[in-house]
This record gives structure tokens, sequence and C-alpha cells, in this order.
């Protein structure tokens, strides 16, 4: 496009300058810049998420006390002291712009958009308008929630999960006055964005496969973006209409999610005749598949940089696309294990617990096939291999955990507490963001065409790995003995008293881990001006990315690429090298 | 430098079941158990603690194992070019699939027996949460709710009898709260227009704390109440008293539906 406009001689002059910059960086329609603008968005809602979360650690190691530096941000009215009802905002808000502001958009929206056309060889995606738009729909969302800090009575403080009442009756937290209802606008937009983004997906994989590249021939991470495009298809209408329905509850004077006469705190009467627990039906519908949707494609990521670093194919490639369809599809009818103790009959917690306990049966799957996939190999050390090694390590924690939960009688006691904390953070931070990580080291040199330093980056997975388990594991501990989650101050009960220097310990390890990751900032943006330039191919992979020029052109490709096999022949008989590039003709294969 | 790397891994495992060896040495476990039923909600907790457990050790030590060996520096044999097992894919799917079923077979009966057979009895009390209170409302000497003689206490504190069953009504006035007594393994949320039963028994006397575990806004922290078991002779002139207390003071009863 840009080539355009900068050729034709009128583009000449200030105003053409301006117009075909806004083209190239801004308006774009290029799939990679689109992902880059997807990554840089991500990326500082990712710090804002983090100090956000230091808040909450900070209350819960010094309850009450005023707190340091972020505390004239976070609470300067106060002096720095968290005030209660800010205490469950920051909850809300780190849950909320760590999902939908972060995990969802940097899967799909960076390394989807980035990786998809390159991946599997198309020049770009099927709808570039729509990719376009997908990202500039994200802003509405970061304006209204980002906003939302800023009206009378704060942002939402419903929780990331905003269980009605609580989140419709205006009077009933100072967050649901107004807050709440940016907060569903802009839960609302990232659904759009997210749905417009999976059309595109589901369209380019399908269609737009080089010559060759059958479907068996993917790489993972594809399989991992197709699977949760399909996810969002199907999931994300329920969320976006229950969004709809709680807005009119809010602002119409609906009663879809009110009981008869419901009031809280001297509030009017609702209309009510609805159910509170709707809500929950239908918020759990789409988020139980989206928690899939923050994990496959990292798993396939996961999967092509282990295969790439072993040396070695994958173990079971087959085994593992049929379970992640697996995951898709037992996804959709476990959503009730999030409401065992909601009240909901109890009978379907039994077939939501037994639903719960298979779905656990894929995931088991694939670690074998990871731990597979490194058997026999020839292991090279580098940061993306670390990280992508963690993520295994770590997945086994969090999917096992699982099983106590899906245990109805054992979440009786463990819902609502630190376990569950302890859960979703080793599956979402120690499981994907590790992932995303270990795929910003891995394809930086494509995304830039220069490396990033391997030693700081070892020290930044060193420090980060250990922190995080001193952050998480111990959480495990925490719920065992009952203590709850969103709780401003859990001391003053006789249970929780003695929790306390348990939760400096974490708080601490919670500061230096987000401190550290300056590490990683530094890396990054000293490494795309100054790092050695990567050529090609510079970890002898053998995706059909990797076959681009570094950064990739206008149309990715400079000759048109041709699949002869899948992506993991690493160290086959065939060729005398250990890498056998998906693009390399047999005839061209060099015979020991 | 060579398999440092491998051993860091190898700190998942170690650390792992290091915290959990160490934790009830700084008195940190499951709480204190009085009820009747917990023992096998603790007893599951056990069992699944233990299997993971062990499915962890492995898993993680095979993964300490092969990044050990087989890390490039020191790994002189070929590479294993194997692109799976067919056998191997069958027995790490059938293996833990049993497992699995095994366990959600195991459990239903203590999930049966927690939610879905109700004694046969009279209400003992009826539990309301608002924000940010519990409210307890007991049927008084004819033994029948929303009747004259009901006793109404907010202070927040409960008396219940101890080694007899006891049959609660929870509901909410409000938003969504959730009665969870740690000391007795028990969670309800309460939903406003829903009203629910719950019912355990508690075979040791004392005081002990009701958390309220559903976020129900700003003052979800300080929404404590507390429950005392007492002998039944205590536990009578308890409620006795309330009632004099209560004609005493001529607090009206709310007239009820
Ligand atoms: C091995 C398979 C898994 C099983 C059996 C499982 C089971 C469960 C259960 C039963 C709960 C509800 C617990 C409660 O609230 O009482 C839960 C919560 C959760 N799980 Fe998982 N899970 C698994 C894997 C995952 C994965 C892969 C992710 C994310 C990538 C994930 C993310 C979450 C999140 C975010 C929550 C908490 C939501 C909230 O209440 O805020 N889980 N899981
Ligand atoms: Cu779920
Ligand atoms: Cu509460």
């Amino acid at each position: 496009m840009s080539t355009v406009t900068s050729d034709t001689p009128i583009a000449h002059g200030e105003h053409g300058h301006t117009s075909s910059f806004l083209k190239t960086y801004v308006f774009s329609l290029d799939h990679k810049i689109i992902g880059m603008q997807f990554l840089f968005s991500t990326l500082i809602w990712f710090s804002i998420g983090g100090l956000l979360a230091l808040g909450i650690r900070w209350q819960l190691a010094y309850p009450w006390r005023p707190m340091p530096i972020l505390g004239n941000l976070l609470a300067a009215n106060e002096g720095g002291q968290i005030a209660p009802e800010n205490y469950t905002m920051l909850v809300t808000m780190h849950a909320t712009v760590m999902i939908f502001f972060v995990i969802i958009p940097i899967l799909a929206g960076a390394f989807g958009n980035f990786l998809i056309p390159l991946m599997i060889g198309a020049d770009d995606m099927a709808v570039p308008v729509l990719n376009m738009l997908s990202y500039w729909f994200m802003w509405p969302a970061f304006a209204l929630i980002g906003g939302s800090f800023f009206v009378e009575g704060g942002a939402a403080q419903g929780g990331w999960t905003s269980y009605p009442p609580l989140s419709v009756i205006r009077e009933a937290a100072p967050g649901s006055f107004n807050g709440q209802t940016l907060w569903l606008m802009g839960v609302t937009f990232v659904g759009i964005s997210s749905m417009m983004g999976s059309i595109n997906y589901m369209t380019t994989i399908i269609q737009m496969r080089a010559p060759g590249m059958t479907m068996f021939r993917l790489p993972m991470t594809i399989w991992g973006m197709f699977i949760t495009a399909i996810l969002q298809a199907f999931a994300l209408p329920v969320l976006t209409a229950a969004g709809f329905m709680q807005l009119a509850d809010r602002v119409l004077g609906t009663g879809f999610f009110l009981a008869e006469g419901a009031m809280a705190n001297n509030s009017e009467m609702a209309s009510g005749g609805g159910q509170p627990l709707l809500w929950q039906h239908l918020f759990w519908f789409y988020s139980h598949p989206a928690v899939y949707i923050m994990i496959l494609p990292a798993m396939g990521m996961v999967s092509d940089i282990l295969s790439t670093f072993a040396r070695k194919p994958l173990f079971g490639y087959k085994p593992m696309v049929y379970s992640i369809s697996g995951i898709a599809g037992l996804g959709f009818i476990v959503w009730g294990h999030h409401m065992f103790v909601s009240g909901m009959n109890p009978m379907l917690g039994m077939t939501f617990m037994v639903s719960t306990m298979m779905i656990a049966l894929p995931s088991a799957i694939k670690t074998f096939n990871w731990l597979g996939t490194l058997w026999g190999g020839k292991i090279q050390y580098t940061t993306p291999m670390l990280f992508a090694i963690s993520f295994v390590s770590m997945f086994i924690i969090g999917g096992l955990s699982g099983v106590f939960m899906a245990a109805t009688p054992v979440d009786i006691f463990i819902h609502d507490t630190y376990y569950i904390v302890a859960h979703f953070h080793y599956v979402l931070f120690c499981g994907t963001a590790m992932a995303v990580f270990g795929g910003i080291y891995y394809w930086f040199p494509k995304m830039f065409g220069r490396m990033m330093n391997d030693s700081w980056g070892k020290v930044h997975f060193t420090l980060t790995f250990v922190l995080m388990n001193c952050v998480f594991y111990p959480m495990h501990i925490l719920g065992m003995q009952g203590f709850p989650r969103r709780l401003a101050d859990p001391y003053h009960y006789e249970t929780f008293k003695n929790l306390l220097p348990l939760n400096m310990f974490i708080s601490w390890c919670a500061f230096i881990l987000v401190g550290i990751q300056i590490i990683f900032v530094i890396n990054f943006f000293g490494s795309m001006f100054f790092g050695p330039r990567s050529g090609r191919n510079p970890w002898k992979a053998n995706g059909l990315e990797w076959q681009a020029p570094s950064p990739p052109g206008h149309c990715n490709f400079d000759f048109q690429p041709i699949i002869y096999r899948g992506p993991y022949e690493y160290g086959s008989p065939e060729t005398q090298e250990d890498y056998y590039p998906q693009t390399q003709p047999p005839w061209e294969a060099t015979k020991s | 430098m060579n398999r440092f790397w491998s051993f860091l891994f190898l700190l998942v495992p170690i650390g792992g079941v290091a915290c959990f060896v160490a934790a009830p040495y700084f008195n940190i476990w499951l709480p204190r158990d009085v009820s009747e039923h917990g023992r096998t909600i603790d007893s599951l907790f056990m069992f699944i603690l233990y299997l993971t457990g062990a499915v962890f050790l492995v898993t993680e030590m095979v993964l300490f194992y092969f990044s050990w060996k087989y890390d490039a520096n020191t790994n002189q044999e070929p590479v294993k070019f194997s692109h799976g097992s067919h056998a191997l894919e069958l027995v790490w799917t059938i293996l833990p699939a049993v497992t699995l079923l095994f366990i959600a077979i195991y459990q239903m009966e203590a999930w049966a027996a927690a939610k879905m057979h109700p004694p046969v009895m009279d209400i003992t009390c009826e539990v309301t949460g608002r924000q940010f209170n519990w409210d307890f409302r007991y049927p008084g000497p004819d033994n029948e709710l929303y009747t004259e003689d009901d006793l109404v206490r907010t202070d927040g504190k409960l008396f219940l009898p101890v080694n007899e069953d006891v049959l609660l009504k929870i509901t909410s006035a409000d938003v969504l709260h959730s009665f969870f007594l740690p000391n007795l393994r028990i969670k309800q949320d309460v939903v406003p227009g829903m009203d629910q039963q719950m019912w355990f028994k508690s075979k040791k006397t004392g005081d002990f704390d009701i958390v309220c575990a559903e976020l129900c806004g700003w003052g979800h922290y300080k929404m404590k109440g507390q429950v005392t078991f007492l002998p039944r002779p205590e536990y009578e002139a308890k409620l006795a008293a309330f009632g004099v207390e209560q004609n005493t003071m001529r607090v009206e009863v709310p007239e009820e539906e």
C-alpha cells in the first residue's frame, strides 16, 4: 500500500509523507504491523496490570499501611493507604486488565497476527481491513476501562466475574455506580475485536495455506490459534449477549439477573423476576472456554520451541492435535465447575464434576508428549527453550491442582480461596506468560531482524522462574488453610491470623519479580536497535516463517513457498543437516 | 555451567514437596476440623494430594532427567528420530483416564451426602447475609419460623447445639455472599431470592469463625461472624435468655409474609 503512494509523484511533500506514515504504521493493513501494534499495546497493559497487582500484595503484607511510591498513584486521596473499596477495585481491575487486555490479545492478536500468514505461507490475512479493525476496536475498550478509574465511584469493583446483584445494583458498591457500565462496554469491545480476529484467522488458515501445506503439516502454533479461533467464535456471542443483558439491567431497569424486589444499600427495589445465577452460567459458558483461549496458542508455541531446540521431531503430533481438539470440545461442557457451591442444583454439579475430570485427560496427554519430545534429543539451552521447558514444568502443577478443585467435596472447602488463585496463576502466569516470553525471545529475530541478548535473557529467565514460584507456590498452602481471595484484611479472623508472615514473604518476592522485568524491557528495546543482525534462520529451524526475510517485507515471502513436509523434521536421516526446512525439496537434501 | 539448567528444573520437585512437608511445622495446614462430615473431605483432599503428588514427582523427575541427560553439550548420542509411539500414547491415555474416572466416582457419595440428602427435621435457624453482616433468626419455642416468638439476632453470633444435626435455611437480603465455616468444611453461596438448606453436625464445643467467601462489596473483608457450639442444656438456656432479652427490650418482631 505504502509503496503505491510513495511511487506516485503527487504523494511527495509534507502531506503525502504523513499519510504514508499513517498508512504504514498506524492504520496499517499489514498483519505484521498489526501484530506489532497488538504486541506493544498489550505489553504496556501488562506493566499496568503488574503494578495493580503490587497494590494488592502490599495490602496483604501491610494491611492499611500507606503504600510507598506506588501508593501515590493508586490511592492518592488517602495518602497512599488502600481503602477497602479500592482494594476490591484493584483485584477486579488487575484481573480484567490481565485477561482482556493482555493474555487474550497478546496470544491471538500479537502472535496470531504476526505468525499465521508467515507460518502457513500466505502474503497476508484473508481480510486485512477486518484485521486492522480488530486492533482499532481495542482502543474504545482501552479508553472505557482506562477511563473508568476516573469516573465517580471509580472503576468496577464486582470482580472480573462481575456477579450480579453486586455489579447490577448501582448502590451496591461505589464501582457499580458508573464503573461497571464502562466495564461492560469495554469488555464488549474486546469481544468484537476478538470476534473479528477469529473469523479472519479461521478463514486464513482454511483458505490461504501455501501449496503443499496440508492441515497435518501445520505447526502446533497454528493449530492452537485455529482451535482458539473456533472457541472464540462459538463462545463469545454468549458473553456479548450476557453483557448487554447486564447493561440493560443497569440502565434500562430490566431484571434478567435480579430477583423479585432485589435491593442493596437502600437502593430502589428492582422490578426483578430474574435469577442471579443465570449470569454465572452465561459468564462461565464463555469464560471457561476462554481459559483455553488463554492457553492453547501458548501450548502450540511451546511445542514448536521445544522441538526446535531439542533438535528432534515433536513427539506425537497427531495425538497433540486431537487432544487440543478434545480440550476445545469438552471445554464447552465444564463451565459449571466454577459454580459447585453457587447454589446450582447439586445433581448438575455431579455431571460437571465428571466432565471436568475428563478434561484433565487431554492436558495429561499433551504433557507426556512434551516430555517425549525432550527424550533422546540434543537440547540447546537457549533462552526461548528455557521458557518453553519451564512452561511444561509449571503446567504440570497447574493441571494437577485442577484435579483438587474438580473434586466437588474438596471444592466446597477450597472454592474462593487462595488455592484457586494458585491454580490459575500456575496456568496463566507460570504457564502462558512464560510461553509468551519464550515466544518473544524466539520470534524476535523474525519481528525485528535482530537477536535479543541471550545472556541477559537467561538472567531474566532464572530470576523470573525462581521468584514466580516463590510467589505462587505458597498460595497453595494458604488456600489449604482456607485463606479467602478478595479479602482486604483477612487477619482479623482467628483462622487466618498466622498467615501474615507467609504473605509478607510472597509480597516481597512479588515486588522483586515485577522489578526485575526491567531486564527484559531493556533487553527488548536495546536489541531492537543494537542487537546483532539475525539473518533469516538464526535457530536453524524448520518452520516456514524462518525462510522469509527477517523482518519479512510487505508480502512476506520473496519466493513462492512450496511445502514438502511438516515442520518438525529435525535430525531426519534424509538429510545431512540436523534440520530439514519445510520448503526444501527432497531432491535438494544433502544425503550423507 | 554444564547441566546447570537441569538442576534448576530439579528445584521444582524438591521445593514443591518441601513446601508441603514444611507447612505443618509453621502451623499451616487444613484448619482444625470439628464437623462430622469434614473427615471425608479432608481424607479425599489427602488422597488427591498423595496421588497428584506422586504424578508430580514422577513427571518432574523425568523432566529433570531428560534435561540432564540430553543436554547437547554432553550428550554424544545421535538424536532419536522418532515421531511418537502408538503404544505409549495408549498407555498414557488409558492410565490417567482410569485414574480420573476412579476419582470421579469415588467422591460422588461424599458430595451427595454434603449437598443432596438433608436430614428430616425442623429448621434450626435461618441465616441471612446482608452487606456486611450475618443475621440469624431462630424459630423460638414453637419451632416455627416467621411466628411471633422468633428470636432475631443481628450481632453476628450464631449459637448451635453440639453433637446434633442442625438444619439451616440460608439466604441473602441483597447481593451474593458465601457462608463459609472453615472449621466445619462448609461453604455455600447465598443468593437473594433463593432459599437454600445446609446441614452439618459439630463434634466439639467452642467458638469458630464464620467467613464471607463471596465478594459482596467494600466491606466484604469485615463480614465476619462467629458460631458457637454448646451442649444442649446450655444452648437452650442461651435461647431462653435471648427470649427474655427480646421481651424486656420490647423489640418488635418484624412482620413476615
Ligand atoms: C487440567 C485441567 C484443569 C482442570 C481440571 C481445572 C479445573 C478448574 C476448576 C474446578 C476451577 C474452579 C475452582 C473454583 O472456583 O472453585 C478452575 C478455576 C480456574 N481455572 Fe482451571 N482447570 C484446569 C485447567 C486450567 C487451565 C489450562 C486454565 C487456563 C489457562 C485454567 C484457568 C482457570 C481460571 C482462570 C480459574 C479461576 C477463575 C476464577 O474463579 O476467577 N484452568 N479450574
Ligand atoms: Cu473452568
Ligand atoms: Cu462478602
